[in-house]
């Protein structure tokens, strides 16, 4: 089974979901003029990154009767949508979230587990934790969403795995650093070293998709990928500027990788579990 | 550890993109720089021409009296090279009149009101270009405080202020900048035979290595002591960084009410752009 995935590396305009909203609309149409199945967003990607204070001013819930997803849901019939958003929940806490949509349904959302509040990073501040890390299925098979932080710990993805994800969809807004005389930021690196070992190790597909374009002095790199389960890129999106870029995904390949590399089937869940009582009752 | 280089052709896309980004986000498409003949309004000037085009560049001399023909010459080099609309204007007749209101006035006080007067100029040559002034303070610079706050410091944005002297320098030769820009020593030349090393007492080779450890890399001065600078060098370093605080910030507001500007009323400045 083949699947036909479109990274949409976006450059959203900083608190102007509506506009934001036209713009996904206006990728997705293009992804599906490409035969794309599933397309995916970056963080934030209604709303902008360091939204701050206009936080509870961009939020909104994933429902039919929302007035910016119900477009976005509607679009979803056509082919699955992984979205970012601030989510408010009903007793009104606000989260970093991404949503899987498809066939006009959500089938999944994520709140953000890791709010990065060091550096130049303030989420911890205006965000909500999330407090849940779960696969689910989708007509691909089964999938596991994480944003930005989420994946520079190294348990969500390794809980997602352990719970079925055989797709792991990341999504960033990854500000630009560590320029130095290589030919990549530090930031790109190392997201790039990780994506890769994620996929190597759980021997599973990795898709991430960051932003691009700037807020105030922050730049966002873009540079989307794909690494299959042998730990291989398959495709790369380029650097600072918008693209939508597609890649297939040869679904088979997680048999022929696991028939050959059975990590998963060694794993000691158990031992793992054990140890980890034995180290939280210290 | 101690290496300042960097990739210029990422720095070039990321500050071309700045430039652009942010003019045309707020719906402006020209830009106006003040070109001293050095090398810091030089970089920010090719960056600004690289991500705007020329035509969209207004290259503005400000010499005083006493400012050096060298200064003068170099500054028209770029403005030939990249054929950008230019304007010379001189500041002599503009900062004399309050020169003359106190004869004792020293270098220092001269200088900030030859660097504010030419801030004045360009901030009205930006209203009637229709650009935004871009900035050419760099990180050492702004580290060490020496600049003229409402001065040199003034402006819309800044695509220089995180590239330390010696990268400025770096980017610079990449961007072919002149070598007679880039290579002469860094003059503010607000007064006859003035240099920047010869006033700060040291060099921005030896400044940049130290702050590069001490900023950038979070050493302990203890621990530059350790690697091979002079005690004496890193306590004058440290006491400049930590005394000019109050120009890398805007004054602090007293907080009387529940939601205070600079504390609690938090938006981006591309805040819906």
């Amino acid at each position: 089974m083949k699947m036909n995935l479109a990274l949409a590396q976006i450059a959203p305009k900083l608190g102007d979901v509506e506009a934001n909203c036209e713009k996904h609309l206006d990728y997705i149409k293009r992804a599906r003029k490409e035969k794309a199945d599933l397309i995916v967003f970056p963080e934030l990607s209604l709303t902008g990154y360091v939204v701050q204070d206009l936080v509870a001013s961009v939020a909104h819930r994933p429902r039919e009767d929302d007035p910016i997803f119900k477009y976005i849901l509607e679009a979803s019939q056509n082919l699955d949508i992984v979205v970012g958003f601030v989510d408010e929940d009903f007793r009104h806490r606000f989260y970093i979230a991404s949503a899987y949509l498809s066939g006009g349904h959500v089938l999944h959302v994520h709140h953000k587990v890791y709010l990065p509040t060091y550096g130049l990073f303030d989420e911890g501040r205006f965000f909500a934790w999330g407090d849940a890390i779960r696969s689910f299925d989708t007509r691909f098979g089964r999938a596991g969403l994480l944003i930005c932080e989420d994946f520079w710990h190294a348990s969500p993805p390794y809980l997602l795995w352990l719970d079925g994800a055989d797709i792991m969809l990341f999504s960033s807004a990854s500000p630009g650093r560590g320029l130095t005389d290589r030919e990549k930021l530090e930031s790109a690196r190392w997201v790039e070293r990780v994506s890769k070992a994620y996929a190597s190790m759980f021997t599973s597909f990795v898709v991430h998709c960051n932003r691009v374009g700037y807020e105030d002095g922050l730049n966002f790199w873009g540079g989307a990928t794909v690494n299959d389960p042998n730990g291989e890129l398959i495709a790369q999106g380029p650097y600072f500027e918008e693209a939508l870029t597609m890649a297939q995904l040869d679904l088979n390949q997680l048999r022929r990788t696991r028939a050959r590399l059975p990590l998963l089937r060694d794993e000691r869940t158990h031992l793992t579990m054990a140890e980890l009582q034995r180290i939280l009752q210290k | 550890m101690l290496d300042l280089t960097i990739n210029t052709d990422v720095a070039r896309q990321i500050l071309t993109g700045f430039i652009k980004s942010e003019l045309t986000r707020v719906g402006f498409s020209r830009a106006v720089i003040g070109l001293s003949g050095g090398i810091d309004s030089a970089l920010s000037f090719v960056l600004a021409v690289e991500a705007l085009g020329a035509e969209n560049v207004l290259a503005v001399r400000l010499p005083y009296k006493s400012s050096s023909a060298d200064s003068l010459e170099h500054a028209q080099m770029l403005i030939d090279r990249y054929k950008v609309p230019s304007e010379t204007i001189e500041i002599t007749d503009m900062v004399e009149p309050l020169l003359r209101y106190d004869p004792e006035m020293n270098k220092k006080r001269k200088g900030n009101i030859m660097a504010r007067e030419r801030m004045v100029v360009l901030y009205d040559r930006s209203e009637a270009f229709r650009g935004l002034v871009i900035g050419t303070s760099n990180k050492t610079e702004l580290l060490l405080g020496y600049s003229t706050l409402w001065g040199d410091m003034a402006s819309a944005v800044n695509p220089l202020g995180d590239l330390y002297k010696t990268q400025v320098r770096q980017l610079s030769r990449a961007m072919e900048i002149p070598a007679a820009i880039v290579d002469k020593p860094p003059s503010g030349d607000l007064w006859i035979g003035q240099t920047d090393e010869g006033e700060l007492g040291f060099t921005y080779e030896e400044a940049d290595k130290l702050l590069f450890l001490l900023v950038d890399q979070r050493y302990s001065p203890q621990e530059c002591i350790e690697e091979g600078f002079d005690k004496g060098f890193v306590e004058a370093v440290l006491d400049r960084t930590r005394r000019s605080q109050f120009k890398r910030m805007l004054p602090p507001i007293a907080k009387l009410s529940n939601r205070t500007i600079g504390y609690d009323f938090l938006y981006l400045r591309d805040w819906g752009t």
